[in-house]
């Protein structure tokens, strides 16, 4: 009998071209870019260097694409360096034949909506993304992790990585989800357990009966954030939920290919008695509705609670980080925070941009007005047309919400979309670290029901007590 | 890639755990171009100048000995977040060749390796001790020495630092990855036929 394998084991097996001391050269078996990859574009044109694979490559016109005024197209944009970007993508991507869902592709989105959607995601491949949200994609039963502009030039270039083996952690959470509770309270509720830099060196695979109970889109929203516990990757074992996602999609096996693929990815998951070099465990029922507080993700706390006191604080360092983190966020120690008026409410993003979040932001709409400015931008055109079709935008445009096109938007607030300096926002997205949606911005990470909660009182809302239990 | 061996720099030192990349570069700085002569300025931007453009000038880089600065020594969870390498073209412009740290966000450390930058991992008692070093002497210097693995702190304690075997004689010899690789070529090429062979439903990408 061969020794137990994890589930990360047999994939990065399965990709291991040859080693050299402590590296191992990893076949890519599909590489994502966007806009920003202009760093790695600008080198290959430096040095006179061709794409490998080309029909492995994909690109992606999402961090930089405006959310008003889409149907202008490009003249949307009215910053020249903005409008470079995507230029810039179209060009390289023409100039080495790689595919491009840009601006006014009907299956735009942001990589890791759009990439999932068209099943260029697969169980079992070996998948880096220009970005490091890329590990939204492990939920499939992959391994998918992010990478900077020099190891996605190497890719280009060779359409291999030398990678060191990282550690391997399983995340058992156990339970139902209590009402009121999203996948994106899961994973918040995850960070703040283990820490910002808790799974650092690790891929993390998300295993017990709450993550088997998720759908597709739940189990991406709880990998996206792997990267903001630290982690190298997220992933997730594949089942029939993972292959009914992803039948029929544009690049999906078809036929015979299909049954083949569903045969080898059945042999993907952990074995029973694979063993991980970290294990935590979470209990579901004991989650509740998330918010942070302060400039990192692990600041976060229920909604039930009150803004934490420095003094409390263990240690010196932390006493200061805590105090910096309310300073900056302008927030008082002891105060509720549900006392925490908001200014805007953002819904959209690689977390939480996808129908399932908008569902969930359309049910809390339906219960009143907006009291502050709140966009909702859906993850990728697809979506946009879906919800359309489903009369969501309907139900947010009589709650006074912002219906808007889909990109990235004021997750990373480079498009344009930007809050004014001290603005506070209920935001669905996975960063609330400081100026990231604008120079002086502050930002609450909440689930899109949460969100939207927040939208209609015009501040942070344990959404629980707006709707009832059915 | 420039080789690193052996250096003697200005230490500066940032006490606050989990400074992320958006802090070393603010994600409208990721348009420009590597080499871009704004790089300098980059760097912790919205925390070293105002709104006009001007200097703050109670930020540390911003302080005369500091200005000089080749190395930082932080605290945990240094260069966690996203993956931009554009924080370590802004660090390398400001004139930074290594950070110590007690742990590193891993794709900003990858980054750093890749460009030259040593990311030296202490434990972070050892990290909180340079800091009072290099804070009770302004301009204080560090020593690191990457083939006998050795950080020397200002008051000439050496501690020893792990670095993975690849990536120490990369940075010693200045080597590209892309080289290393390319040696490997027939190897790759088997690899990628048998994968095909092998898993040829993941190896065909084509849309219906």
């Amino acid at each position: 009998m061969p020794a137990p394998q994890t589930m990360f084991e047999k994939i990065w097996r399965q990709h291991a071209i040859t080693v050299e001391e402590d590296e191992t050269l990893l076949y890519v078996a599909r590489c994502l870019i966007h806009e920003g990859s202009r760093h790695t574009f600008d080198r290959l044109d430096e040095e006179g260097r061709g794409v490998a694979e080309p029909d492995k490559v994909f690109a992606f016109s999402d961090h930089y694409v405006p959310t008003a005024n889409r149907e202008l197209g490009l003249d949307a944009i009215a910053d020249p360096k903005i409008r470079n970007m995507i230029e810039l993508l179209a060009s390289n991507c023409k100039k080495h034949g790689i595919r491009h869902f840009n601006i006014d592709d009907d299956d735009q989105g942001i990589l890791h909506v759009a990439g999932p959607e068209q099943a260029i995601t697969l169980p079992g491949v070996l998948l880096v993304g220009a970005d490091s949200h890329t590990a939204t994609h492990g939920a499939f039963g992959n391994l998918s992790f992010g990478a900077g502009a020099s190891e996605v030039y190497h890719i280009m270039v060779t359409q291999t990585l030398w990678q060191r083996k990282p550690r391997t952690m399983r995340i058992a959470i156990d339970g139902d989800l209590p009402f009121g509770v999203g996948a994106k309270d899961v994973i918040l509720a995850i960070i703040a357990k283990i820490g910002h830099g808790g799974a650092s060196g690790h891929v993390i695979e998300y295993a017990g009966s709450t993550v088997e109970g998720m759908t597709m889109e739940q189990r991406m929203t709880v990998c996206n954030m792997s990267i903001e516990a630290g982690g190298r990757a997220g992933m997730m074992a594949p089942d029939d939920k993972t292959y009914d996602y992803l039948e029929g999609r544009p690049y999906a096996p078809k036929g015979d290919e299909w049954d083949a693929a569903i045969d080898y990815w059945r042999t993907l998951p952990s074995d029973e008695d694979a063993a991980f070099d970290t294990e935590v465990s979470l209990d579901a029922d004991a989650i509740t509705p998330m918010v942070t507080w302060g400039t990192n993700p692990e600041q976060a706390l229920p909604i039930t609670e009150q803004i934490p006191s420095p003094e409390n604080a263990g240690t010196e360092a932390d006493k200061s980080e805590i105090s910096a983190a309310l300073d900056y966020m302008g927030l008082k120690p002891g105060m509720a925070i549900t006392d925490i008026p908001v200014d805007h409410v953002f819904i959209g993003s690689c977390t939480n941009g996808r129908m399932e979040d908008l569902r969930a932001a359309a049910e809390v709409a339906k219960l009143g007005k907006a009291k502050v400015p709140t966009w909702i931008v859906p993850g990728s055109t697809t979506i946009k047309r879906e919800a359309e079709a489903e009369g969501l935008d309907r139900i947010f445009t009589e709650a006074g919400f912002e219906w808007r096109g889909a990109g990235c938007s004021l997750c990373t607030a480079i498009n344009g979309d930007l809050l004014q300096p001290g603005q506070r926002c209920a935001s669905t997205s996975n960063r609330n670290f400081k100026g990231r949606q604008g120079l002086g911005s502050r930002t609450h990470l909440v689930s899109p029901a949460m969100a939207a909660a927040a939208a209609i009182t015009g501040k942070l809302t344990d959404v629980r007590t707006l709707t009832e239990e059915q | 890639m420039k080789p690193f061996t052996k250096l003697n720099g200005v230490a500066v030192p940032f006490d606050q755990a989990n400074i992320d990349t958006n802090q070393l570069c603010p994600t409208r700085f990721n348009k420009v171009p590597i080499g871009d002569p704004e790089y300098p300025r980059i760097l912790f931007h919205d925390h070293r100048f105002n709104t006009d453009g001007s200097e703050k000038p109670d930020f540390i880089l911003n302080r005369p000995p500091y200005r000089e600065a080749e190395i930082i020594v932080a605290d945990r969870n240094w260069g966690g977040g996203s993956s931009r390498e554009s924080a370590v073209y802004a660090l390398a412009a400001f004139g930074i060749k290594a950070v110590i740290a007690s742990s590193f966000g891993d794709i900003h450390r990858n980054n750093c390796l890749k460009n030259g930058l040593l990311p030296v991992v202490l434990d972070n008692e050892i990290c909180v001790k340079l800091r009072q070093q290099v804070h009770a002497e302004q301009g204080a210097r560090i020593g690191i020495d990457l083939e006998a693995q050795t950080v020397t702190g200002p008051d000439g304690t050496t501690y020893s630092f792990e670095i993975a075997p690849v990536p120490r004689r990369c940075l010693l010899n200045g080597l590209d990855d892309v080289g290393r690789t390319e040696e490997h070529q027939s190897d790759i090429d088997t690899f990628r036929d048998t994968y095909r062979e092998k898993v040829p439903f993941l190896a065909d990408v084509r849309a219906d």
